[in-house]
């Protein structure tokens, strides 16, 4: 079977040492194929059951690849926190207060919105060493020092907002964001001419209206491809890719060698507070409000799309390209049930089963895959 | 009584330090979590009563929708011996014992935003609210006059039997021609759910949210369908937003149960019975009030501030 290599591939890799593989071979062995396999299956049943409801029309399209969009932000960091051995479950409380910290100085105290949204960043720069350092510093499981700031954020949000809104929701953002230049890079679409122009030509159903459906591609789907793009080029061309591979993996070898495992981790633990800030920026600026309430649960679905990307729980293993087809599956099973015309009643159960046989299919397909060796 | 007597005014002069013989502690328990914005007002009412009336006040909430949880609050309340009980009552089963108890205790509770069905045989003395099914009914009415054909409810928590009920009765109200669609409680997820359903569902003209966190999504959601002015929006609860949205035009109807007065009230009559032992008799009805175009203005200040 190797025999048949590629040309190419033999005059680059001339070491004896290195057993070639077909590119084909190669794919079988990433981590993220069992995930690629897993959302062609989801997507066949869809196909199957919702085919002809729209949902695979472009504003169908655009719409779940939207909600998949920003799980996939926070799903990629967790993905690179993961592989390097920790967890961070106070992402969904982060994503609350990073938000309200967007919120609160412009309808409140009247600041600039540019302004805000920096200091929610440098702000999540801060709360993310923290975590990080305290994980590393008191070595305790991330699971207890995260599940610790997952209430603190949580409380901090809620009571702060009270104490200086006195409600839970702070809104009216929708004027301060506007023709503000940093506001714009989390707000709107991207290719409008583009689709109106697909649309005058009869390429794109339109609405009641005689509007596009689709008007343009929401820009968290940018920010998605662009993280995931980072993530996946840091994780296999970088040193600092390696680094993140070699904590998960054994950190103890690792720090032998000469890695810096805890900067790794600080580092890792600021990326993911990051991603929980641009979702947190997205949803505000996209809903023209803050609340208390928003992010709950996100951590754990950031997870269930890394472990549904094939990533390990135990760390050292690995894709961002997983956890982009995790939050795939996961956004186009959420948002699959409204074009089933399955009652919503059952929205929960149909939700586990199909995350349960995604990821059971996930592990045969990889299973199968590198058994062959 | 004397015993009774003596520990309250031992639990208050340990409390404050003050030892003034009109100056009595309630304890209010409820069972919204105090991250949602309707539970906010609420409290707000409460603060707002116990500087008015003088009185001390601890408010008390689950973090998470949990009737055990709740019903060992109320327990715990009861073991400091408050001069008055408020507390909500979402599930009579669970919670009757504990409030059972403070009742036989000597302590007058009076029951706040749901326990209206129940109130009575626990030996509540009142209760302050808003029938959720008769408000969910009259959204329905309101509805089917206005020409709407098929309506929607968008319940944003189901298993909430008070948001269960307004569902159940919108589709009363709508004499059936109405359905019921769960949702999550995340903005982008319920935008995108019902521009999705609305795609499968062409024929949907009246739409009603139970609250801001489901009406601000659906309003853009129906912005991006194109379907503005062609689709009617009612949301219970108000907040900015709805209230901006109803006076642009783009929302109908909130409905609003005041429930600033759910958490004012209570404390109030609380103080004035411990105080000189008058309280009034049966229910005191808070809403349904309808906001509309018409009242709006009056009401967006008010908002803003925390309290309707």
């Amino acid at each position: 079977m190797n025999s048949t290599t590629t040309a190419s591939a033999v005059d680059i890799a001339k070491d004896e040492r290195l057993r070639n593989q077909s590119i084909i071979r190669k794919a079988m062995h990433r981590p993220e194929l069992g995930a690629v396999a897993g959302a062609l299956l989801v997507f066949g049943f869809f196909g199957i059951f919702a085919g002809d409801s729209g949902m695979f029309s472009a504003s169908g399209t655009i719409n779940f690849l939207e909600v998949s969009a920003q799980l996939g932000i926070i799903a990629v960091a967790a993905a690179l926190l993961m592989i390097a051995g920790e967890f961070d479950l106070s992402i969904g409380s982060m994503i609350a207060f990073s938000g309200l910290v967007v919120a609160i100085p412009v309808s409140v105290w009247g600041l600039p919105m540019w302004m805000a949204i920096i200091i929610a960043f440098i702000g999540a720069v801060g709360i993310g060493y923290l975590n990080g350092y305290l994980v590393v510093r008191t070595k305790l499981p991330s699971f207890i020092v995260t599940l610790a700031f997952l209430f603190i954020l949580r409380g901090l949000a809620i009571g702060f907002t009270r104490l200086i809104t006195g409600r839970t929701q702070v809104g009216g953002l929708k004027e301060a964001a506007e023709n503000d230049w940093l506001a714009s890079l989390f707000h709107g679409e991207v290719g409008t001419s583009l689709f109106s122009w697909l649309a005058k030509i009869g390429w794109l159903e339109t609405n009641f209206a005689g509007q596009p459906m689709v008007t343009g591609i929401p820009v968290s789907i940018i920010w998605w491809m662009v993280i995931a793009a980072l993530a996946t080029w840091v994780l296999l061309m970088t040193r600092f890719g390696n680094w993140i591979f070699a904590c998960g993996g054994d950190a103890n070898a690792a720090r032998n060698v000469g890695v810096p495992v805890n900067k790794v981790k600080i580092t890792l633990f600021i990326f993911t507070a990051l991603a929980a800030t641009v979702f947190a920026c997205l949803q505000v600026l996209d809903a023209g409000s803050a609340d208390t309430n928003r992010g709950l649960l996100k951590e754990f679905e950031a997870i269930i799309a890394v472990v549904i990307g094939g990533a390990l729980l135990t760390g050292g293993y690995g894709s961002a390209i997983g956890a982009v087809f995790g939050a795939l599956i996961f956004g186009t099973v959420q948002m699959g049930i409204f074009y089933t015309g399955v009652n919503t009643d059952w929205f929960k159960v149909f939700m586990g089963v199909m995350m349960l046989l995604a990821v059971m299919f996930n592990n045969y397909v990889r299973k199968k895959a590198t058994e062959s060796h | 009584m004397k015993k009774l007597v003596i520990a309250a005014v031992t639990a208050i002069s340990t409390y404050c330090g003050m030892l003034t013989a009109d100056t009595s502690r309630v304890v209010v328990v409820s069972h919204g979590q105090p991250q949602d914005p309707f539970w906010s007002v609420v409290k707000n009412g409460v603060d707002e009563a116990a500087k008015e009336a003088q009185v001390k006040v601890e408010y008390r909430a689950p973090d998470t929708f949990d009737m055990v949880k709740m019903a060992q609050i109320i327990d715990a309340a009861i073991a400091t011996k408050p001069n008055g009980l408020v507390v909500s009552i979402p599930d009579k089963d669970a919670l009757s014992d504990s409030i059972k108890k403070a009742v036989n205790n000597g302590i007058p509770v009076i029951s706040m935003n749901s326990g209206a069905d129940a109130y009575k045989q626990l030996g509540v003395k009142l209760h302050v609210g808003q029938s959720e099914y008769l408000a969910g009914k009259g959204a329905g009415e309101r509805m089917r006059q206005a020409g709407v054909k098929n309506g929607l409810c968008i319940n944003h928590e189901q298993g909430n039997a008070g948001l269960d009920q307004r569902c159940d009765g919108f589709v009363e109200g709508m004499k059936g021609k109405a359905a019921i669609l769960a949702v999550s409680t995340d903005p982008t997820e319920i935008r995108n759910a019902l521009l999705a359903y609305l795609n499968k569902n062409r024929n949907i003209d009246g739409i009603l949210t139970l609250g801001p966190i489901g009406a601000d999504p659906t309003i853009a959601a129906i912005e991006q369908a194109g379907a503005a002015g062609k689709v009617k929006i009612g949301s219970f609860d108000l907040s900015p937003a709805i209230l901006k949205a109803i006076k642009k035009g783009s929302m109908d109807f909130a409905i609003d149960q005041q429930q600033y007065l759910q958490g004012y009230l209570p404390v109030i009559f609380l103080a004035q019975y411990s105080k000189y032992g008058v309280l009034p008799n049966g229910e005191v009805q808070t809403g349904p009030g309808f906001v509309t175009k018409e009242n709006a203005n009056q009401v967006v200040e008010l908002s803003k501030k925390g309290i309707r």
